[in-house]
C-alpha cells in the first residue's frame, strides 16, 4: 500500500478505520513511530470501527489493554518500556495475541519474538499536523 | 492486622496495615535503580520478576512489622487492572497464603487503592471528597462518595499525565524517573517562556497527547546548545501546562459538585507545582503515592471480603 499524508488526527483515525475492515481474529498489526506521530491515535481509529466503546489510551505503562471489539477481543500493547523480548516476558503478553485483533506499539523490541504482523504500520512527521502513514500487508 | 499485596505493573509490594489504619509495615522492592540505569526502560518487564520477589518482600513486611502471619487477619490484594500475568502473581500469593491459614481474602481495585491511600493514619481523610488520581499509567477524575463508591467524572483521551512527564523528560534529554526531574529543573526555568496549548477537550476529561507533540516542535527547532540553555525554561513551561490542565479541571469539578474537599493521589500527587497549586487539597503522604501496598491493604479495610475458601476461584482483570 502506498504512503498516505493525514493532515489531523481524525485523517489518521479514518485511514486506520479502513484499515480495520479487512482484520480478523488472530491478526497481528505493528504501530511503529516516533514520539508523538499518532500511534495511539492511530490504533483508537481502528478500534472504533471495531465497535470497542472502551476508551483507547497510551499503554505505554500499563503495557497491555484488553477491549471489547462488537466481533470479538481487541488488544493493544506498548513494548516502549521493553528492552527486548525475554521468555518470561513473551509468557506475559502471549494471552493478549489469544483469540484477539492486537495492535502493538513500538514492536521494535519484540522483532522476532511476536507473532508476525499482518500489517506493519509506520507513521512519520512531516511537518505542522501533517503525518505520512506508511501501511505495508506482509 | 492486614497484609497487603501488589503486582499490577513494575513494584513487587506489600505491607501491614492494622484494622483501624496504622502502617506497620510497607515494603515496595522499587526497581527505580535498575529504570534510572536504562532510562526507564525496564530490563524484564515480567511477572518472573514478581514471583522471584514476592516471597522475600512478603517476609520482609513482616519482619518489619515484627509480626507472624499468625497475626494476620485477612489478606487485601490488588486484582486489577493491570498486566494479567503479574496480577495473577500476586493474586496467588496472596490465595495461598489466606488459604494456609483459613484466612478472608478481599479483592482490591488497583485504583480504588490509590485513593485508599488518604485512609491511613495519622491524617486519614473521609470521604466524601473530589479526587485527582495521576500516575504514569492513569489519570482520573473521581467524585468519591464513600470508601466504596465513586463515580468517575473524567479520565484521559490518551495519555496519562505521568507518562506526559516521563516522555516529555526523555524528549528533553532528562534522565529516570522523568517526572522527578521535569520538577526539579523546572525550578531553575521560566514557565512563562514557551506557551505550551492546554488541549481543549468537552467534559471533565484530559488531554495530554498534543501537550507532547508541542514540546516535541519546540525542542526539534533548536540546536544542541540552544537546547542545553533552554532546557530549564522547557521543563517549567512544559510542567506549567500539564498542571495548568489538572488543576483547571480540578477547579471545574469542584465548582459543579458545590465546593467539595478535593484530594490528590498517584505518582503526580508528588510533583511540588501540582502541591502548591492546590494548597487546600488534601494530598496522598509521598511514600505512598507511587505503587504501594499499604494502600491495598487500606482499601482492604473497606473492600467486600470473601470468606475462605470462597476466593480461590478469583481471576485477574486488565482493565477496569
Amino acid at each position: 500500500m502506498a504512503d498516505t499524508v493525514t493532515s489531523s488526527p481524525e485523517e489518521t483515525e479514518a485511514l486506520a478505520a479502513a484499515l480495520a475492515a479487512s482484520l480478523e481474529q488472530g491478526d497481528v498489526v505493528t504501530v511503529a513511530g516516533e514520539l508523538g506521530t499518532g500511534k495511539t491515535t492511530f490504533v483508537r481509529g481502528a478500534c472504533s470501527a471495531l465497535g470497542v466503546r472502551e476508551r483507547v489510551t497510551s499503554p505505554t505503562y500499563t503495557i497491555g489493554h484488553r477491549y471489547h471489539g462488537a466481533d470479538g477481543e481487541v488488544s493493544h500493547l506498548d513494548l516502549y518500556r521493553f528492552a527486548g523480548v525475554s521468555a518470561a516476558e513473551w509468557g506475559d503478553l502471549e494471552p493478549y495475541f489469544d483469540d484477539a485483533i492486537a495492535f502493538v506499539e513500538w514492536p521494535e523490541a519484540g522483532e522476532g519474538v511476536l507473532p508476525e504482523p499482518r500489517y506493519r504500520v509506520r507513521l512519520r512527521h512531516a511537518g505542522d499536523a501533517q503525518r505520512v502513514v506508511s501501511i505495508d500487508e506482509c | 492486622m492486614i497484609l497487603g499485596i501488589e503486582t499490577s505493573c513494575d513494584e513487587t509490594a506489600a505491607a501491614l496495615v492494622t484494622v483501624d489504619g496504622h502502617i506497620r509495615a510497607n515494603v515496595v522492592s522499587s526497581q527505580a535503580d535498575l529504570h534510572a540505569q536504562y532510562g526507564g526502560v525496564v530490563p524484564e518487564v515480567a511477572s518472573r520478576r514478581h514471583l522471584e520477589l514476592v516471597g522475600p518482600v512478603v517476609r520482609e513486611a513482616l519482619g518489619e512489622a515484627g509480626v507472624t502471619l499468625d497475626d494476620v487477619d485477612k489478606v487485601a490484594v490488588t486484582q486489577g487492572p493491570g498486566l494479567v500475568g503479574a496480577l495473577l502473581v500476586g493474586l496467588a500469593a496472596a490465595k495461598a497464603i489466606a488459604w494456609s491459614r483459613r484466612l478472608p481474602l478481599a479483592p482490591v481495585d488497583h485504583l480504588r487503592g490509590h485513593v485508599a491511600s488518604l485512609y491511613l493514619e495519622p491524617d486519614p481523610v473521609e470521604p466524601p471528597f473530589l479526587c485527582l488520581l495521576a500516575s504514569g499509567g492513569h489519570t482520573l477524575l473521581l467524585d468519591v462518595r464513600g470508601y466504596e463508591d465513586e463515580q468517575v467524572l473524567g479520565t484521559t483521551l490518551d495519555d496519562a499525565a505521568g507518562e506526559a512527564f516521563d516522555k516529555g523528560a526523555r524528549l528533553l534529554g532528562l534522565g529516570y524517573p522523568g517526572g522527578r526531574e521535569v520538577d526539579r529543573l523546572a525550578r531553575d526555568g521560566d514557565p512563562a517562556a514557551y506557551d505550551f496549548p492546554v488541549a481543549q477537550v468537552p467534559g471533565l476529561d484530559f488531554s495530554f497527547s498534543g501537550l507532547k507533540t508541542s514540546l516535541l516542535y519546540a525542542t526539534r527547532e533548536l540546536s544542541a546548545d540552544e537546547l542545553d540553555a533552554r532546557r530549564a525554561d522547557l521543563a517549567a513551561s512544559y510542567q506549567r501546562a500539564i498542571i495548568r490542565a489538572l488543576v483547571g479541571r480540578v477547579r471545574e469539578a469542584a465548582a459543579q459538585l458545590g465546593s467539595p474537599r478535593i484530594a490528590v493521589v498517584g505518582g503526580v500527587a508528588s510533583n511540588s507545582e501540582l502541591r502548591a497549586a492546590l494548597p487546600d487539597a488534601a494530598l496522598a503522604p509521598l511514600p505512598l503515592c507511587t505503587d504501594n501496598a499499604a494502600m491495598i491493604a487500606s482499601a482492604g479495610r473497606f473492600a467486600a471480603t470473601l470468606a475462605y475458601p470462597g476466593y480461590l476461584g478469583l481471576d485477574a482483570y486488565a482493565s477496569r
